[in-house]
């Protein structure tokens, strides 16, 4: 009896193209051990410093990897079984991230202890969420795609409705709770069915298979790549699927929406360009007509319903599914636009995570001064913080000498070589609109007079300032000498490498 | 019985969640429609990993039932933070953000 059981193959698991993801996640861990073993409070900042460290040597931990992977010799490899995939793409992404953490790390400091929350949940939900997002980067199989994005998006959840005394909080995170398990089930159906055409949820295994095989009844694969978009286009907050997007980031702690807009959303990128550009890009004339329409859609439907609103975080959460139209549209434009869309999600990490920010600042005590009038001659009270938010907002206008211009440069360049003129033009059209309300709010704080009763200006905390410093650095940074970051991007090609176990 | 029927059932769970979480308004049910469609998509699993001759298949689905499980916890207790403010809450009251 016994004999018949064989020995399960295990696959070699290649612990050394783990470690930046390992080291996240057990950062995140350890971090929670230590401190219910630790009687007392830490001291001060303890924990946004721990974190910060954390991800720091998760970033430097990508050195090595990518020039393990730029090495001729070795180049990119399909590890664990064909699992995992390590290769430029998904090491750039996971930079990425870290940046993302170690920027809302340093804002939500200061703000927990502000609102007397202080305490080490969100640090460590902020780390096991950027591994999960680590793990969809370099996902090479579809159910480990489906669980990076689950670790990723239970984690932010959980932070998304973190102020318990918030109502609006807990309605963010119930809304983001429910909205996110309706895209994940539908992902997992789509991956169901792509898994029911062609026989494997290995990414490897579907592009080869494509290559190879013409389906004649492809209407199962077909179906299951819709759904697939359906699911990624909620995680990433396009047009039609972006309607939690806007109550989220508006209730969510303002750090937490920071978190959201730049590490979240390029982990749905991460996804999305792996699955729909890389391993069926063989279906491209099939999906390239729907994420052509979402594109425009989270392009126009972004930008115009900003105009409108009153409440800065809310306008800036329609102006991240702008962004996200813009993403979209190098998507669309197939491999020829991914290194442009990587370099527009490093620029956006560091315009995005600012701007939330200095919302986290400007709102004060209860998180609630969002309004636009809240902004009101701010360059009076508060230059230096008027001045960083100027910033921000005109790298997401697109103003040249920031990294929004070249970002959004280098997506419109992919439509046009594509040949696609009519996006292109709806993308510089909805550019222009959302120059209009970005300069509002600029025109706002310079013009503006300041409110009566201004709160006692509390100083900016120390983590904010060194956040706020990064974020302005890295946008004028990769507008000024893009130079390194271009080549890096273009070299962050995803590639299957089967062979290599 | 053919592979078809049991994908037919499949697609109707999965129907039956998706409207159900956007008409029902008890948070509860609401959740127990997630709950439904991903049970969808694990009858589907198995049965395209029976049609296929492939253990994939059916091993997808222990990892989609640890997902769920691990979502059930995070979602219920944003459900009674929820509750423990204002019993008898339905989604329409949960509506404080919008415009």
């Amino acid at each position: 009896m016994l004999a018949a059981v064989k020995a399960i193959a295990t696959p070699e698991v290649v612990w050394s193209a783990l470690v930046p993801q390992l080291i996240l996640m057990i950062g995140g861990v350890l971090l929670l051990t230590i401190v219910s073993l630790v009687k007392g409070r830490l001291p001060r900042g303890a924990y946004a410093t721990y974190t910060v460290v954390v991800a720091l040597a998760s970033l430097v931990s990508v050195v090595p990897l990518w020039h393990r992977v730029r090495n001729v010799k070795e180049g990119a490899a399909s590890l664990v079984g064909g699992a995992v995939g390590l290769d430029g793409y998904s090491l750039f992404l996971i930079a990425t991230m870290a940046v993302g953490v170690i920027l809302a790390a340093l804002f939500a400091d200061g703000y927990l202890r502000r609102e007397g929350l202080d305490g080490p949940e969100l640090y460590v939900l902020m780390l096991l969420s950027a591994a999960g997002g680590g793990v969809m980067a370099s996902a090479n199989d579809l159910i480990v795609l489906f669980i990076g994005l689950e670790i990723l998006s239970i984690s932010s959840y959980v932070m998304a409705a973190m102020h318990a005394n918030r109502l609006s909080s807990q309605e963010a995170g119930f809304k983001y709770f429910i909205m996110g398990a309706f895209a994940s089930a539908f992902l997992l159906y789509g991956i169901a069915m792509v898994y029911g055409a062609t026989g494997s949820t290995s990414l490897v295994h579907i592009q080869a298979f494509l290559s190879q095989t013409i389906l004649v009844h492809d209407g199962l694969l077909i179906a299951g790549i819709a759904l697939m978009l359906i699911g990624l286009g909620f995680k990433v907050a396009a047009v039609p699927f972006h309607t939690w997007a806007p109550d989220v980031y508006q209730g969510a702690p303002s750090p937490i929406s920071a978190f959201m807009a730049s590490v979240v959303k390029a982990a749905g990128f991460a996804g999305l360009v792996r699955v729909i550009v890389v391993a069926l890009e063989t279906y491209r004339l099939q999906w390239r007509p729907a994420v052509f329409a979402i594109a425009a859609l989270s392009l126009l439907v972004g930008s115009l319903s900003a105009v409108v609103q009153t409440n800065v975080k809310r306008m800036l959460a329609y102006s991240s599914i702008n962004h996200a139209g813009f993403m979209l549209m190098g998507v669309q434009a197939g491999g020829v636009g991914t290194s442009a869309v990587l370099f527009y999600l490093a620029a956006y990490t560091f315009m995005v995570a600012g701007s939330f920010g200095i919302t986290t600042i400007v709102g004060g005590r209860g998180d609630s001064r969002h309004t636009l009038d809240d902004y009101n001659g701010l360059a009076k009270t508060r230059p230096l913080l008027a001045g960083c938010f100027a910033v921000f907002l005109l790298a997401q206008a697109g103003v040249p000498l920031t990294a929004g211009f070249l970002a959004k440069l280098g997506v419109l360049q992919a439509a046009a070589e594509t040949h696609n003129w009519s996006l292109a033009i709806i993308a510089m059209v909805t550019a222009v609109i959302s120059a209009f309300f970005y300069l509002r709010i600029i025109v706002s704080m310079y013009f503006g007079e300041p409110q009566a009763e201004v709160e006692a200006s509390r100083p900016v905390p120390v983590g904010a300032r060194i956040a706020l410093t990064l974020a302005v650095l890295g946008t004028l940074g990769l507008g000024i000498v893009p130079g390194p970051f271009t080549h890096l991007a273009k070299d962050a090609t995803p590639a299957f490498a089967a062979s290599g176990r | 019985m053919s592979q078809t029927a049991y994908l037919v059932v499949a697609a109707g769970l999965f129907g039956i969640g998706a409207a159900g979480l956007l008409l029902r308004k008890n948070v509860l049910v609401m959740f127990m429609c997630v709950e439904l469609m991903l049970n969808a998509v694990n009858l589907t699993f198995v049965s395209f990993g029976r049609s296929l001759d492939d253990v994939g298949g059916q091993v997808s689905v222990f990892f989609v039932l640890v997902v769920a499980a691990a979502e059930v916890v995070v979602g219920l207790g944003i459900i009674v933070a929820i509750m423990r403010r204002r019993a008898d809450a339905t989604a329409d009251d949960i509506s404080m953000l919008k415009g």
